[in-house]
């Protein structure tokens, strides 16, 4: 008999490390101390804990990341809090990868690139930056708006300090929505941000992160004179099987756990608005 | 070709079940549904149609295929698909053979399902033309030829005697194998179908006009403000999806045991409220677009993603039983007719 997709892998919790207050990053193997399978940026897996449930996670880590894989997960209902009680040297089950994943060989390619992204909606961007960060030849220019609620709130915040900061021809513009102690970088919405800084229209925009930012952030990008066949964004829904099949996260005639996530805003306006 | 008297029916059951595995409609406790015939059990098939539709055989509403144990840290998964061997399903009518086809393109598209393709490979289909079709069948409307299901083995019962026409080498090889048939010639069979294609020409939904439904007119379907009304009576009950023949949504959960933990897949249903609920919000928030979801689905969605093939076969279950009167063919004449 076929394998069935269904059937999961065990993946082993290698490291877990806390980002915000509800927010960890975990590092997951197979039981051979490898990574589980191969994957591209934005695509996703299937984590469970056996008896709690299973959900939906994009894959955090970079494709060029040969020792492992990351999953930076926000606690927010029964599967979640679960993982967040976990210790290291536990395990879990896993599947995958699934769903599209970003363009990065074809239309990403040689662009100037402008990733925006709102509190956990950095995680599935961070495949990607990373990913280019390690195919630097391959990109020019790399823009980076990130906001989330608090200071604290700011998922990767050492990696994007130390070395994002670092990178060259990266330009990173860090927000939060309001005055905080300790903190003296920008304060407001990142779709206001956006406009302030007056990034150039030449770039590539990838937009993830909740509905309500995503919907602004575009405005804000028509309105700097971007195009929607340059913005690019992930979509969520409810998912089961992750591979086209459970009839669960279907918008019009595209499933988003295999058409997508990743849609560019073009596409989007085909489809019914309901996402 | 070949035959059996009527009478001597329950011959041919018998030779079949003493063969392999055989499926077929079974009365219990008032209600006609596909199960495993045994000696004693009320087979019927002259009644047109079961409860639940064949797509049971092959997607079960329940199926268990994983179990995992947990000891400390440690998850062992153990794979507890059933594999089946070669078994036989009689009576299968046009409509619920036509709905195979439209699970195919789902559950046997890349990746396979593996569950669904072990149980399609080993079923050797006796089919059997509606003599008798009901004032709800639409089959006719998409293309589907009830005088003739084109299974492995194509049956008509027709003035007291069923014959059986093997279709697949599969078919022939079972039929070649029983004994307590007959040889026959076609022409009751031919004269048969005749008969049955002017009863379906007669029947008031078989001519249905599906010409609006395709993908190009996605969008202006989707905004059509009929929905409201076509919708506004639905209870969100679920049972028009559970008795469809073509709908495949499913939930994956598990059950906890003494001894670990079962996975199972079974079906769900897009009328439910739950079935896209996420943390902060859900995309279809009211009945009506729940209720747009499935009859988009059947007519707009699926045939734009599968070359134009409706999955909907026209099997009148909906119409016939949902409690509030809402169905596809009152969907069907509403948006189509503009
Ligand atoms: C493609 C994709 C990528 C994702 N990537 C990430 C990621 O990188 N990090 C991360 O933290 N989360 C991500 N999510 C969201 C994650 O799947 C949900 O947070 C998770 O399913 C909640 O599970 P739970 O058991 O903790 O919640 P539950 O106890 O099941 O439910 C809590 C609440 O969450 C709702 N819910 C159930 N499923 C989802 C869902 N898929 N999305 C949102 N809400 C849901 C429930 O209806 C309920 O209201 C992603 C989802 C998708 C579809
Ligand atoms: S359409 Fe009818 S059968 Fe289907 S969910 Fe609504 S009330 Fe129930
Ligand atoms: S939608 Fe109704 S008529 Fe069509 S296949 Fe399903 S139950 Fe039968
Ligand atoms: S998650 Fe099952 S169809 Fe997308």
């Amino acid at each position: 008999m076929v394998n069935e997709v269904l059937i999961p892998h065990i993946g082993v919790i290698t490291d877990i490390r806390k980002d915000t207050p509800d927010v960890k990053t975990f590092r997951v193997v197979g039981l051979d101390g490898k990574k589980v399978f191969e994957h591209m940026p934005g695509q996703c897996a299937m984590l469970s804990i056996p008896g709690v449930g299973e959900a939906m996670f994009s894959i955090t880590s970079s494709p060029t990341n040969t020792e492992f894989m990351e999953f930076s997960i926000k606690k927010c209902g029964c599967l979640t809090s679960w993982l967040h009680a976990m210790t290291v040297g536990q395990q879990v089950t896993i599947r995958g990868p699934y769903g599209n994943g970003f363009p990065v060989t074809t239309d990403f390619k040689g662009k100037n690139m402008l990733f925006i992204a709102g509190g956990i909606g950095l995680a599935p961007l961070r495949s990607v930056i990373n990913y280019i960060r390690d195919n630097r030849q391959d990109y020019g220019t790399i823009d980076i708006v990130y906001g989330s609620r608090s200071m604290d709130d700011l998922v990767d915040f050492r990696e994007i300090e130390e070395e994002w900061k670092n990178e060259k021809d990266f330009n990173v513009y860090l927000t939060i929505d309001r005055e905080q102690e300790g903190w003296n970088g920008h304060v407001g919405f990142v779709p206001s941000y956006v406009k302030e800084v007056n990034i150039p229209t030449d770039r590539t925009a990838v937009l993830c992160g909740p509905p309500i930012m995503i919907k602004f952030t575009l405005q804000a990008l028509l309105e700097l004179g971007f195009n929607k066949t340059q913005v690019y964004t992930t979509l969520e829904f409810r998912m089961k099987c992750g591979v086209g099949k459970c009839g669960r996260c279907n918008v019009g005639n595209k499933y988003i756990c295999k058409d997508g996530p990743v849609f560019r805003m073009d596409q989007l306006q085909e489809l019914p608005s309901e996402y | 070709m070949k035959k059996i008297a009527y009478q001597n029916i329950d011959k041919l059951y018998g030779e079949l079940a003493s063969n392999l595995d055989l499926y077929m409609p079974i009365k219990k406790a008032g209600a006609l549904n596909f199960e495993k015939y045994e000696n004693g059990k009320e087979a019927d098939i002259e009644t047109l149609q079961t409860v639940k539709s064949v797509k049971d055989l092959f997607f079960p509403q329940v199926e268990h295929f994983v179990d995992f144990k947990t000891d400390g840290t440690k998850i062992d998964v153990i794979d507890t698909r059933e594999i089946r061997s070669e078994f036989a399903i009689f009576g299968v009518r046009a409509c619920d053979l036509k709905s195979l086809e439209v699970l195919d393109k789902v559950f046997l598209q890349e990746p396979v399902d593996s569950m669904y393709k072990n149980k399609r490979d080993n079923a050797v289909i006796f089919t059997l033309a509606c003599q008798n079709p009901h004032a709800s069948c639409f089959c006719k409307v998409f293309d589907i030829d009830a005088s003739s299901p084109k299974g492995d083995v194509e049956c008509h019962l027709t003035n007291g005697v069923l014959y059986l026409n093997p279709i697949t080498e599969k078919g022939a090889n079972l039929v070649n194998k029983l004994t307590c048939l007959e040889d026959a010639t076609s022409e009751s069979v031919d004269l048969n179908k005749q008969e049955i294609k002017a009863k379906i020409d007669a029947l008031p939904f078989s001519n249905l006009d599906l010409s609006v439904f395709k993908g190009e007119n996605l969008m202006e379907l989707f905004d059509r403000k009929e929905w409201e009304e076509l919708s506004k009576a639905c209870l969100g009950c679920g049972t028009c999806t559970f008795i469809c023949p073509t709908c495949q949504c499913f939930d994956v959960r598990d059950f906890k045991t003494n001894n670990g933990v079962k996975r199972f897949r079974c079906w769900d249903s897009c009328m439910y409220s739950e079935f896209t609920k996420m943390a902060a919000e859900n995309p279809r928030k009211n009945q009506m677009q729940r209720f747009r979801q499935r009859f988009m689905h059947k007519l707009v969605y699926y045939p734009s993603n599968n070359g134009g093939l409706y999955s909907c076969v026209g099997c009148g279950r909906c119409v016939k039983k949902c409690p509030q009167s809402l169905n596809i063919v009152k969907v069907i004449k509403k948006l189509g007719d503009k």
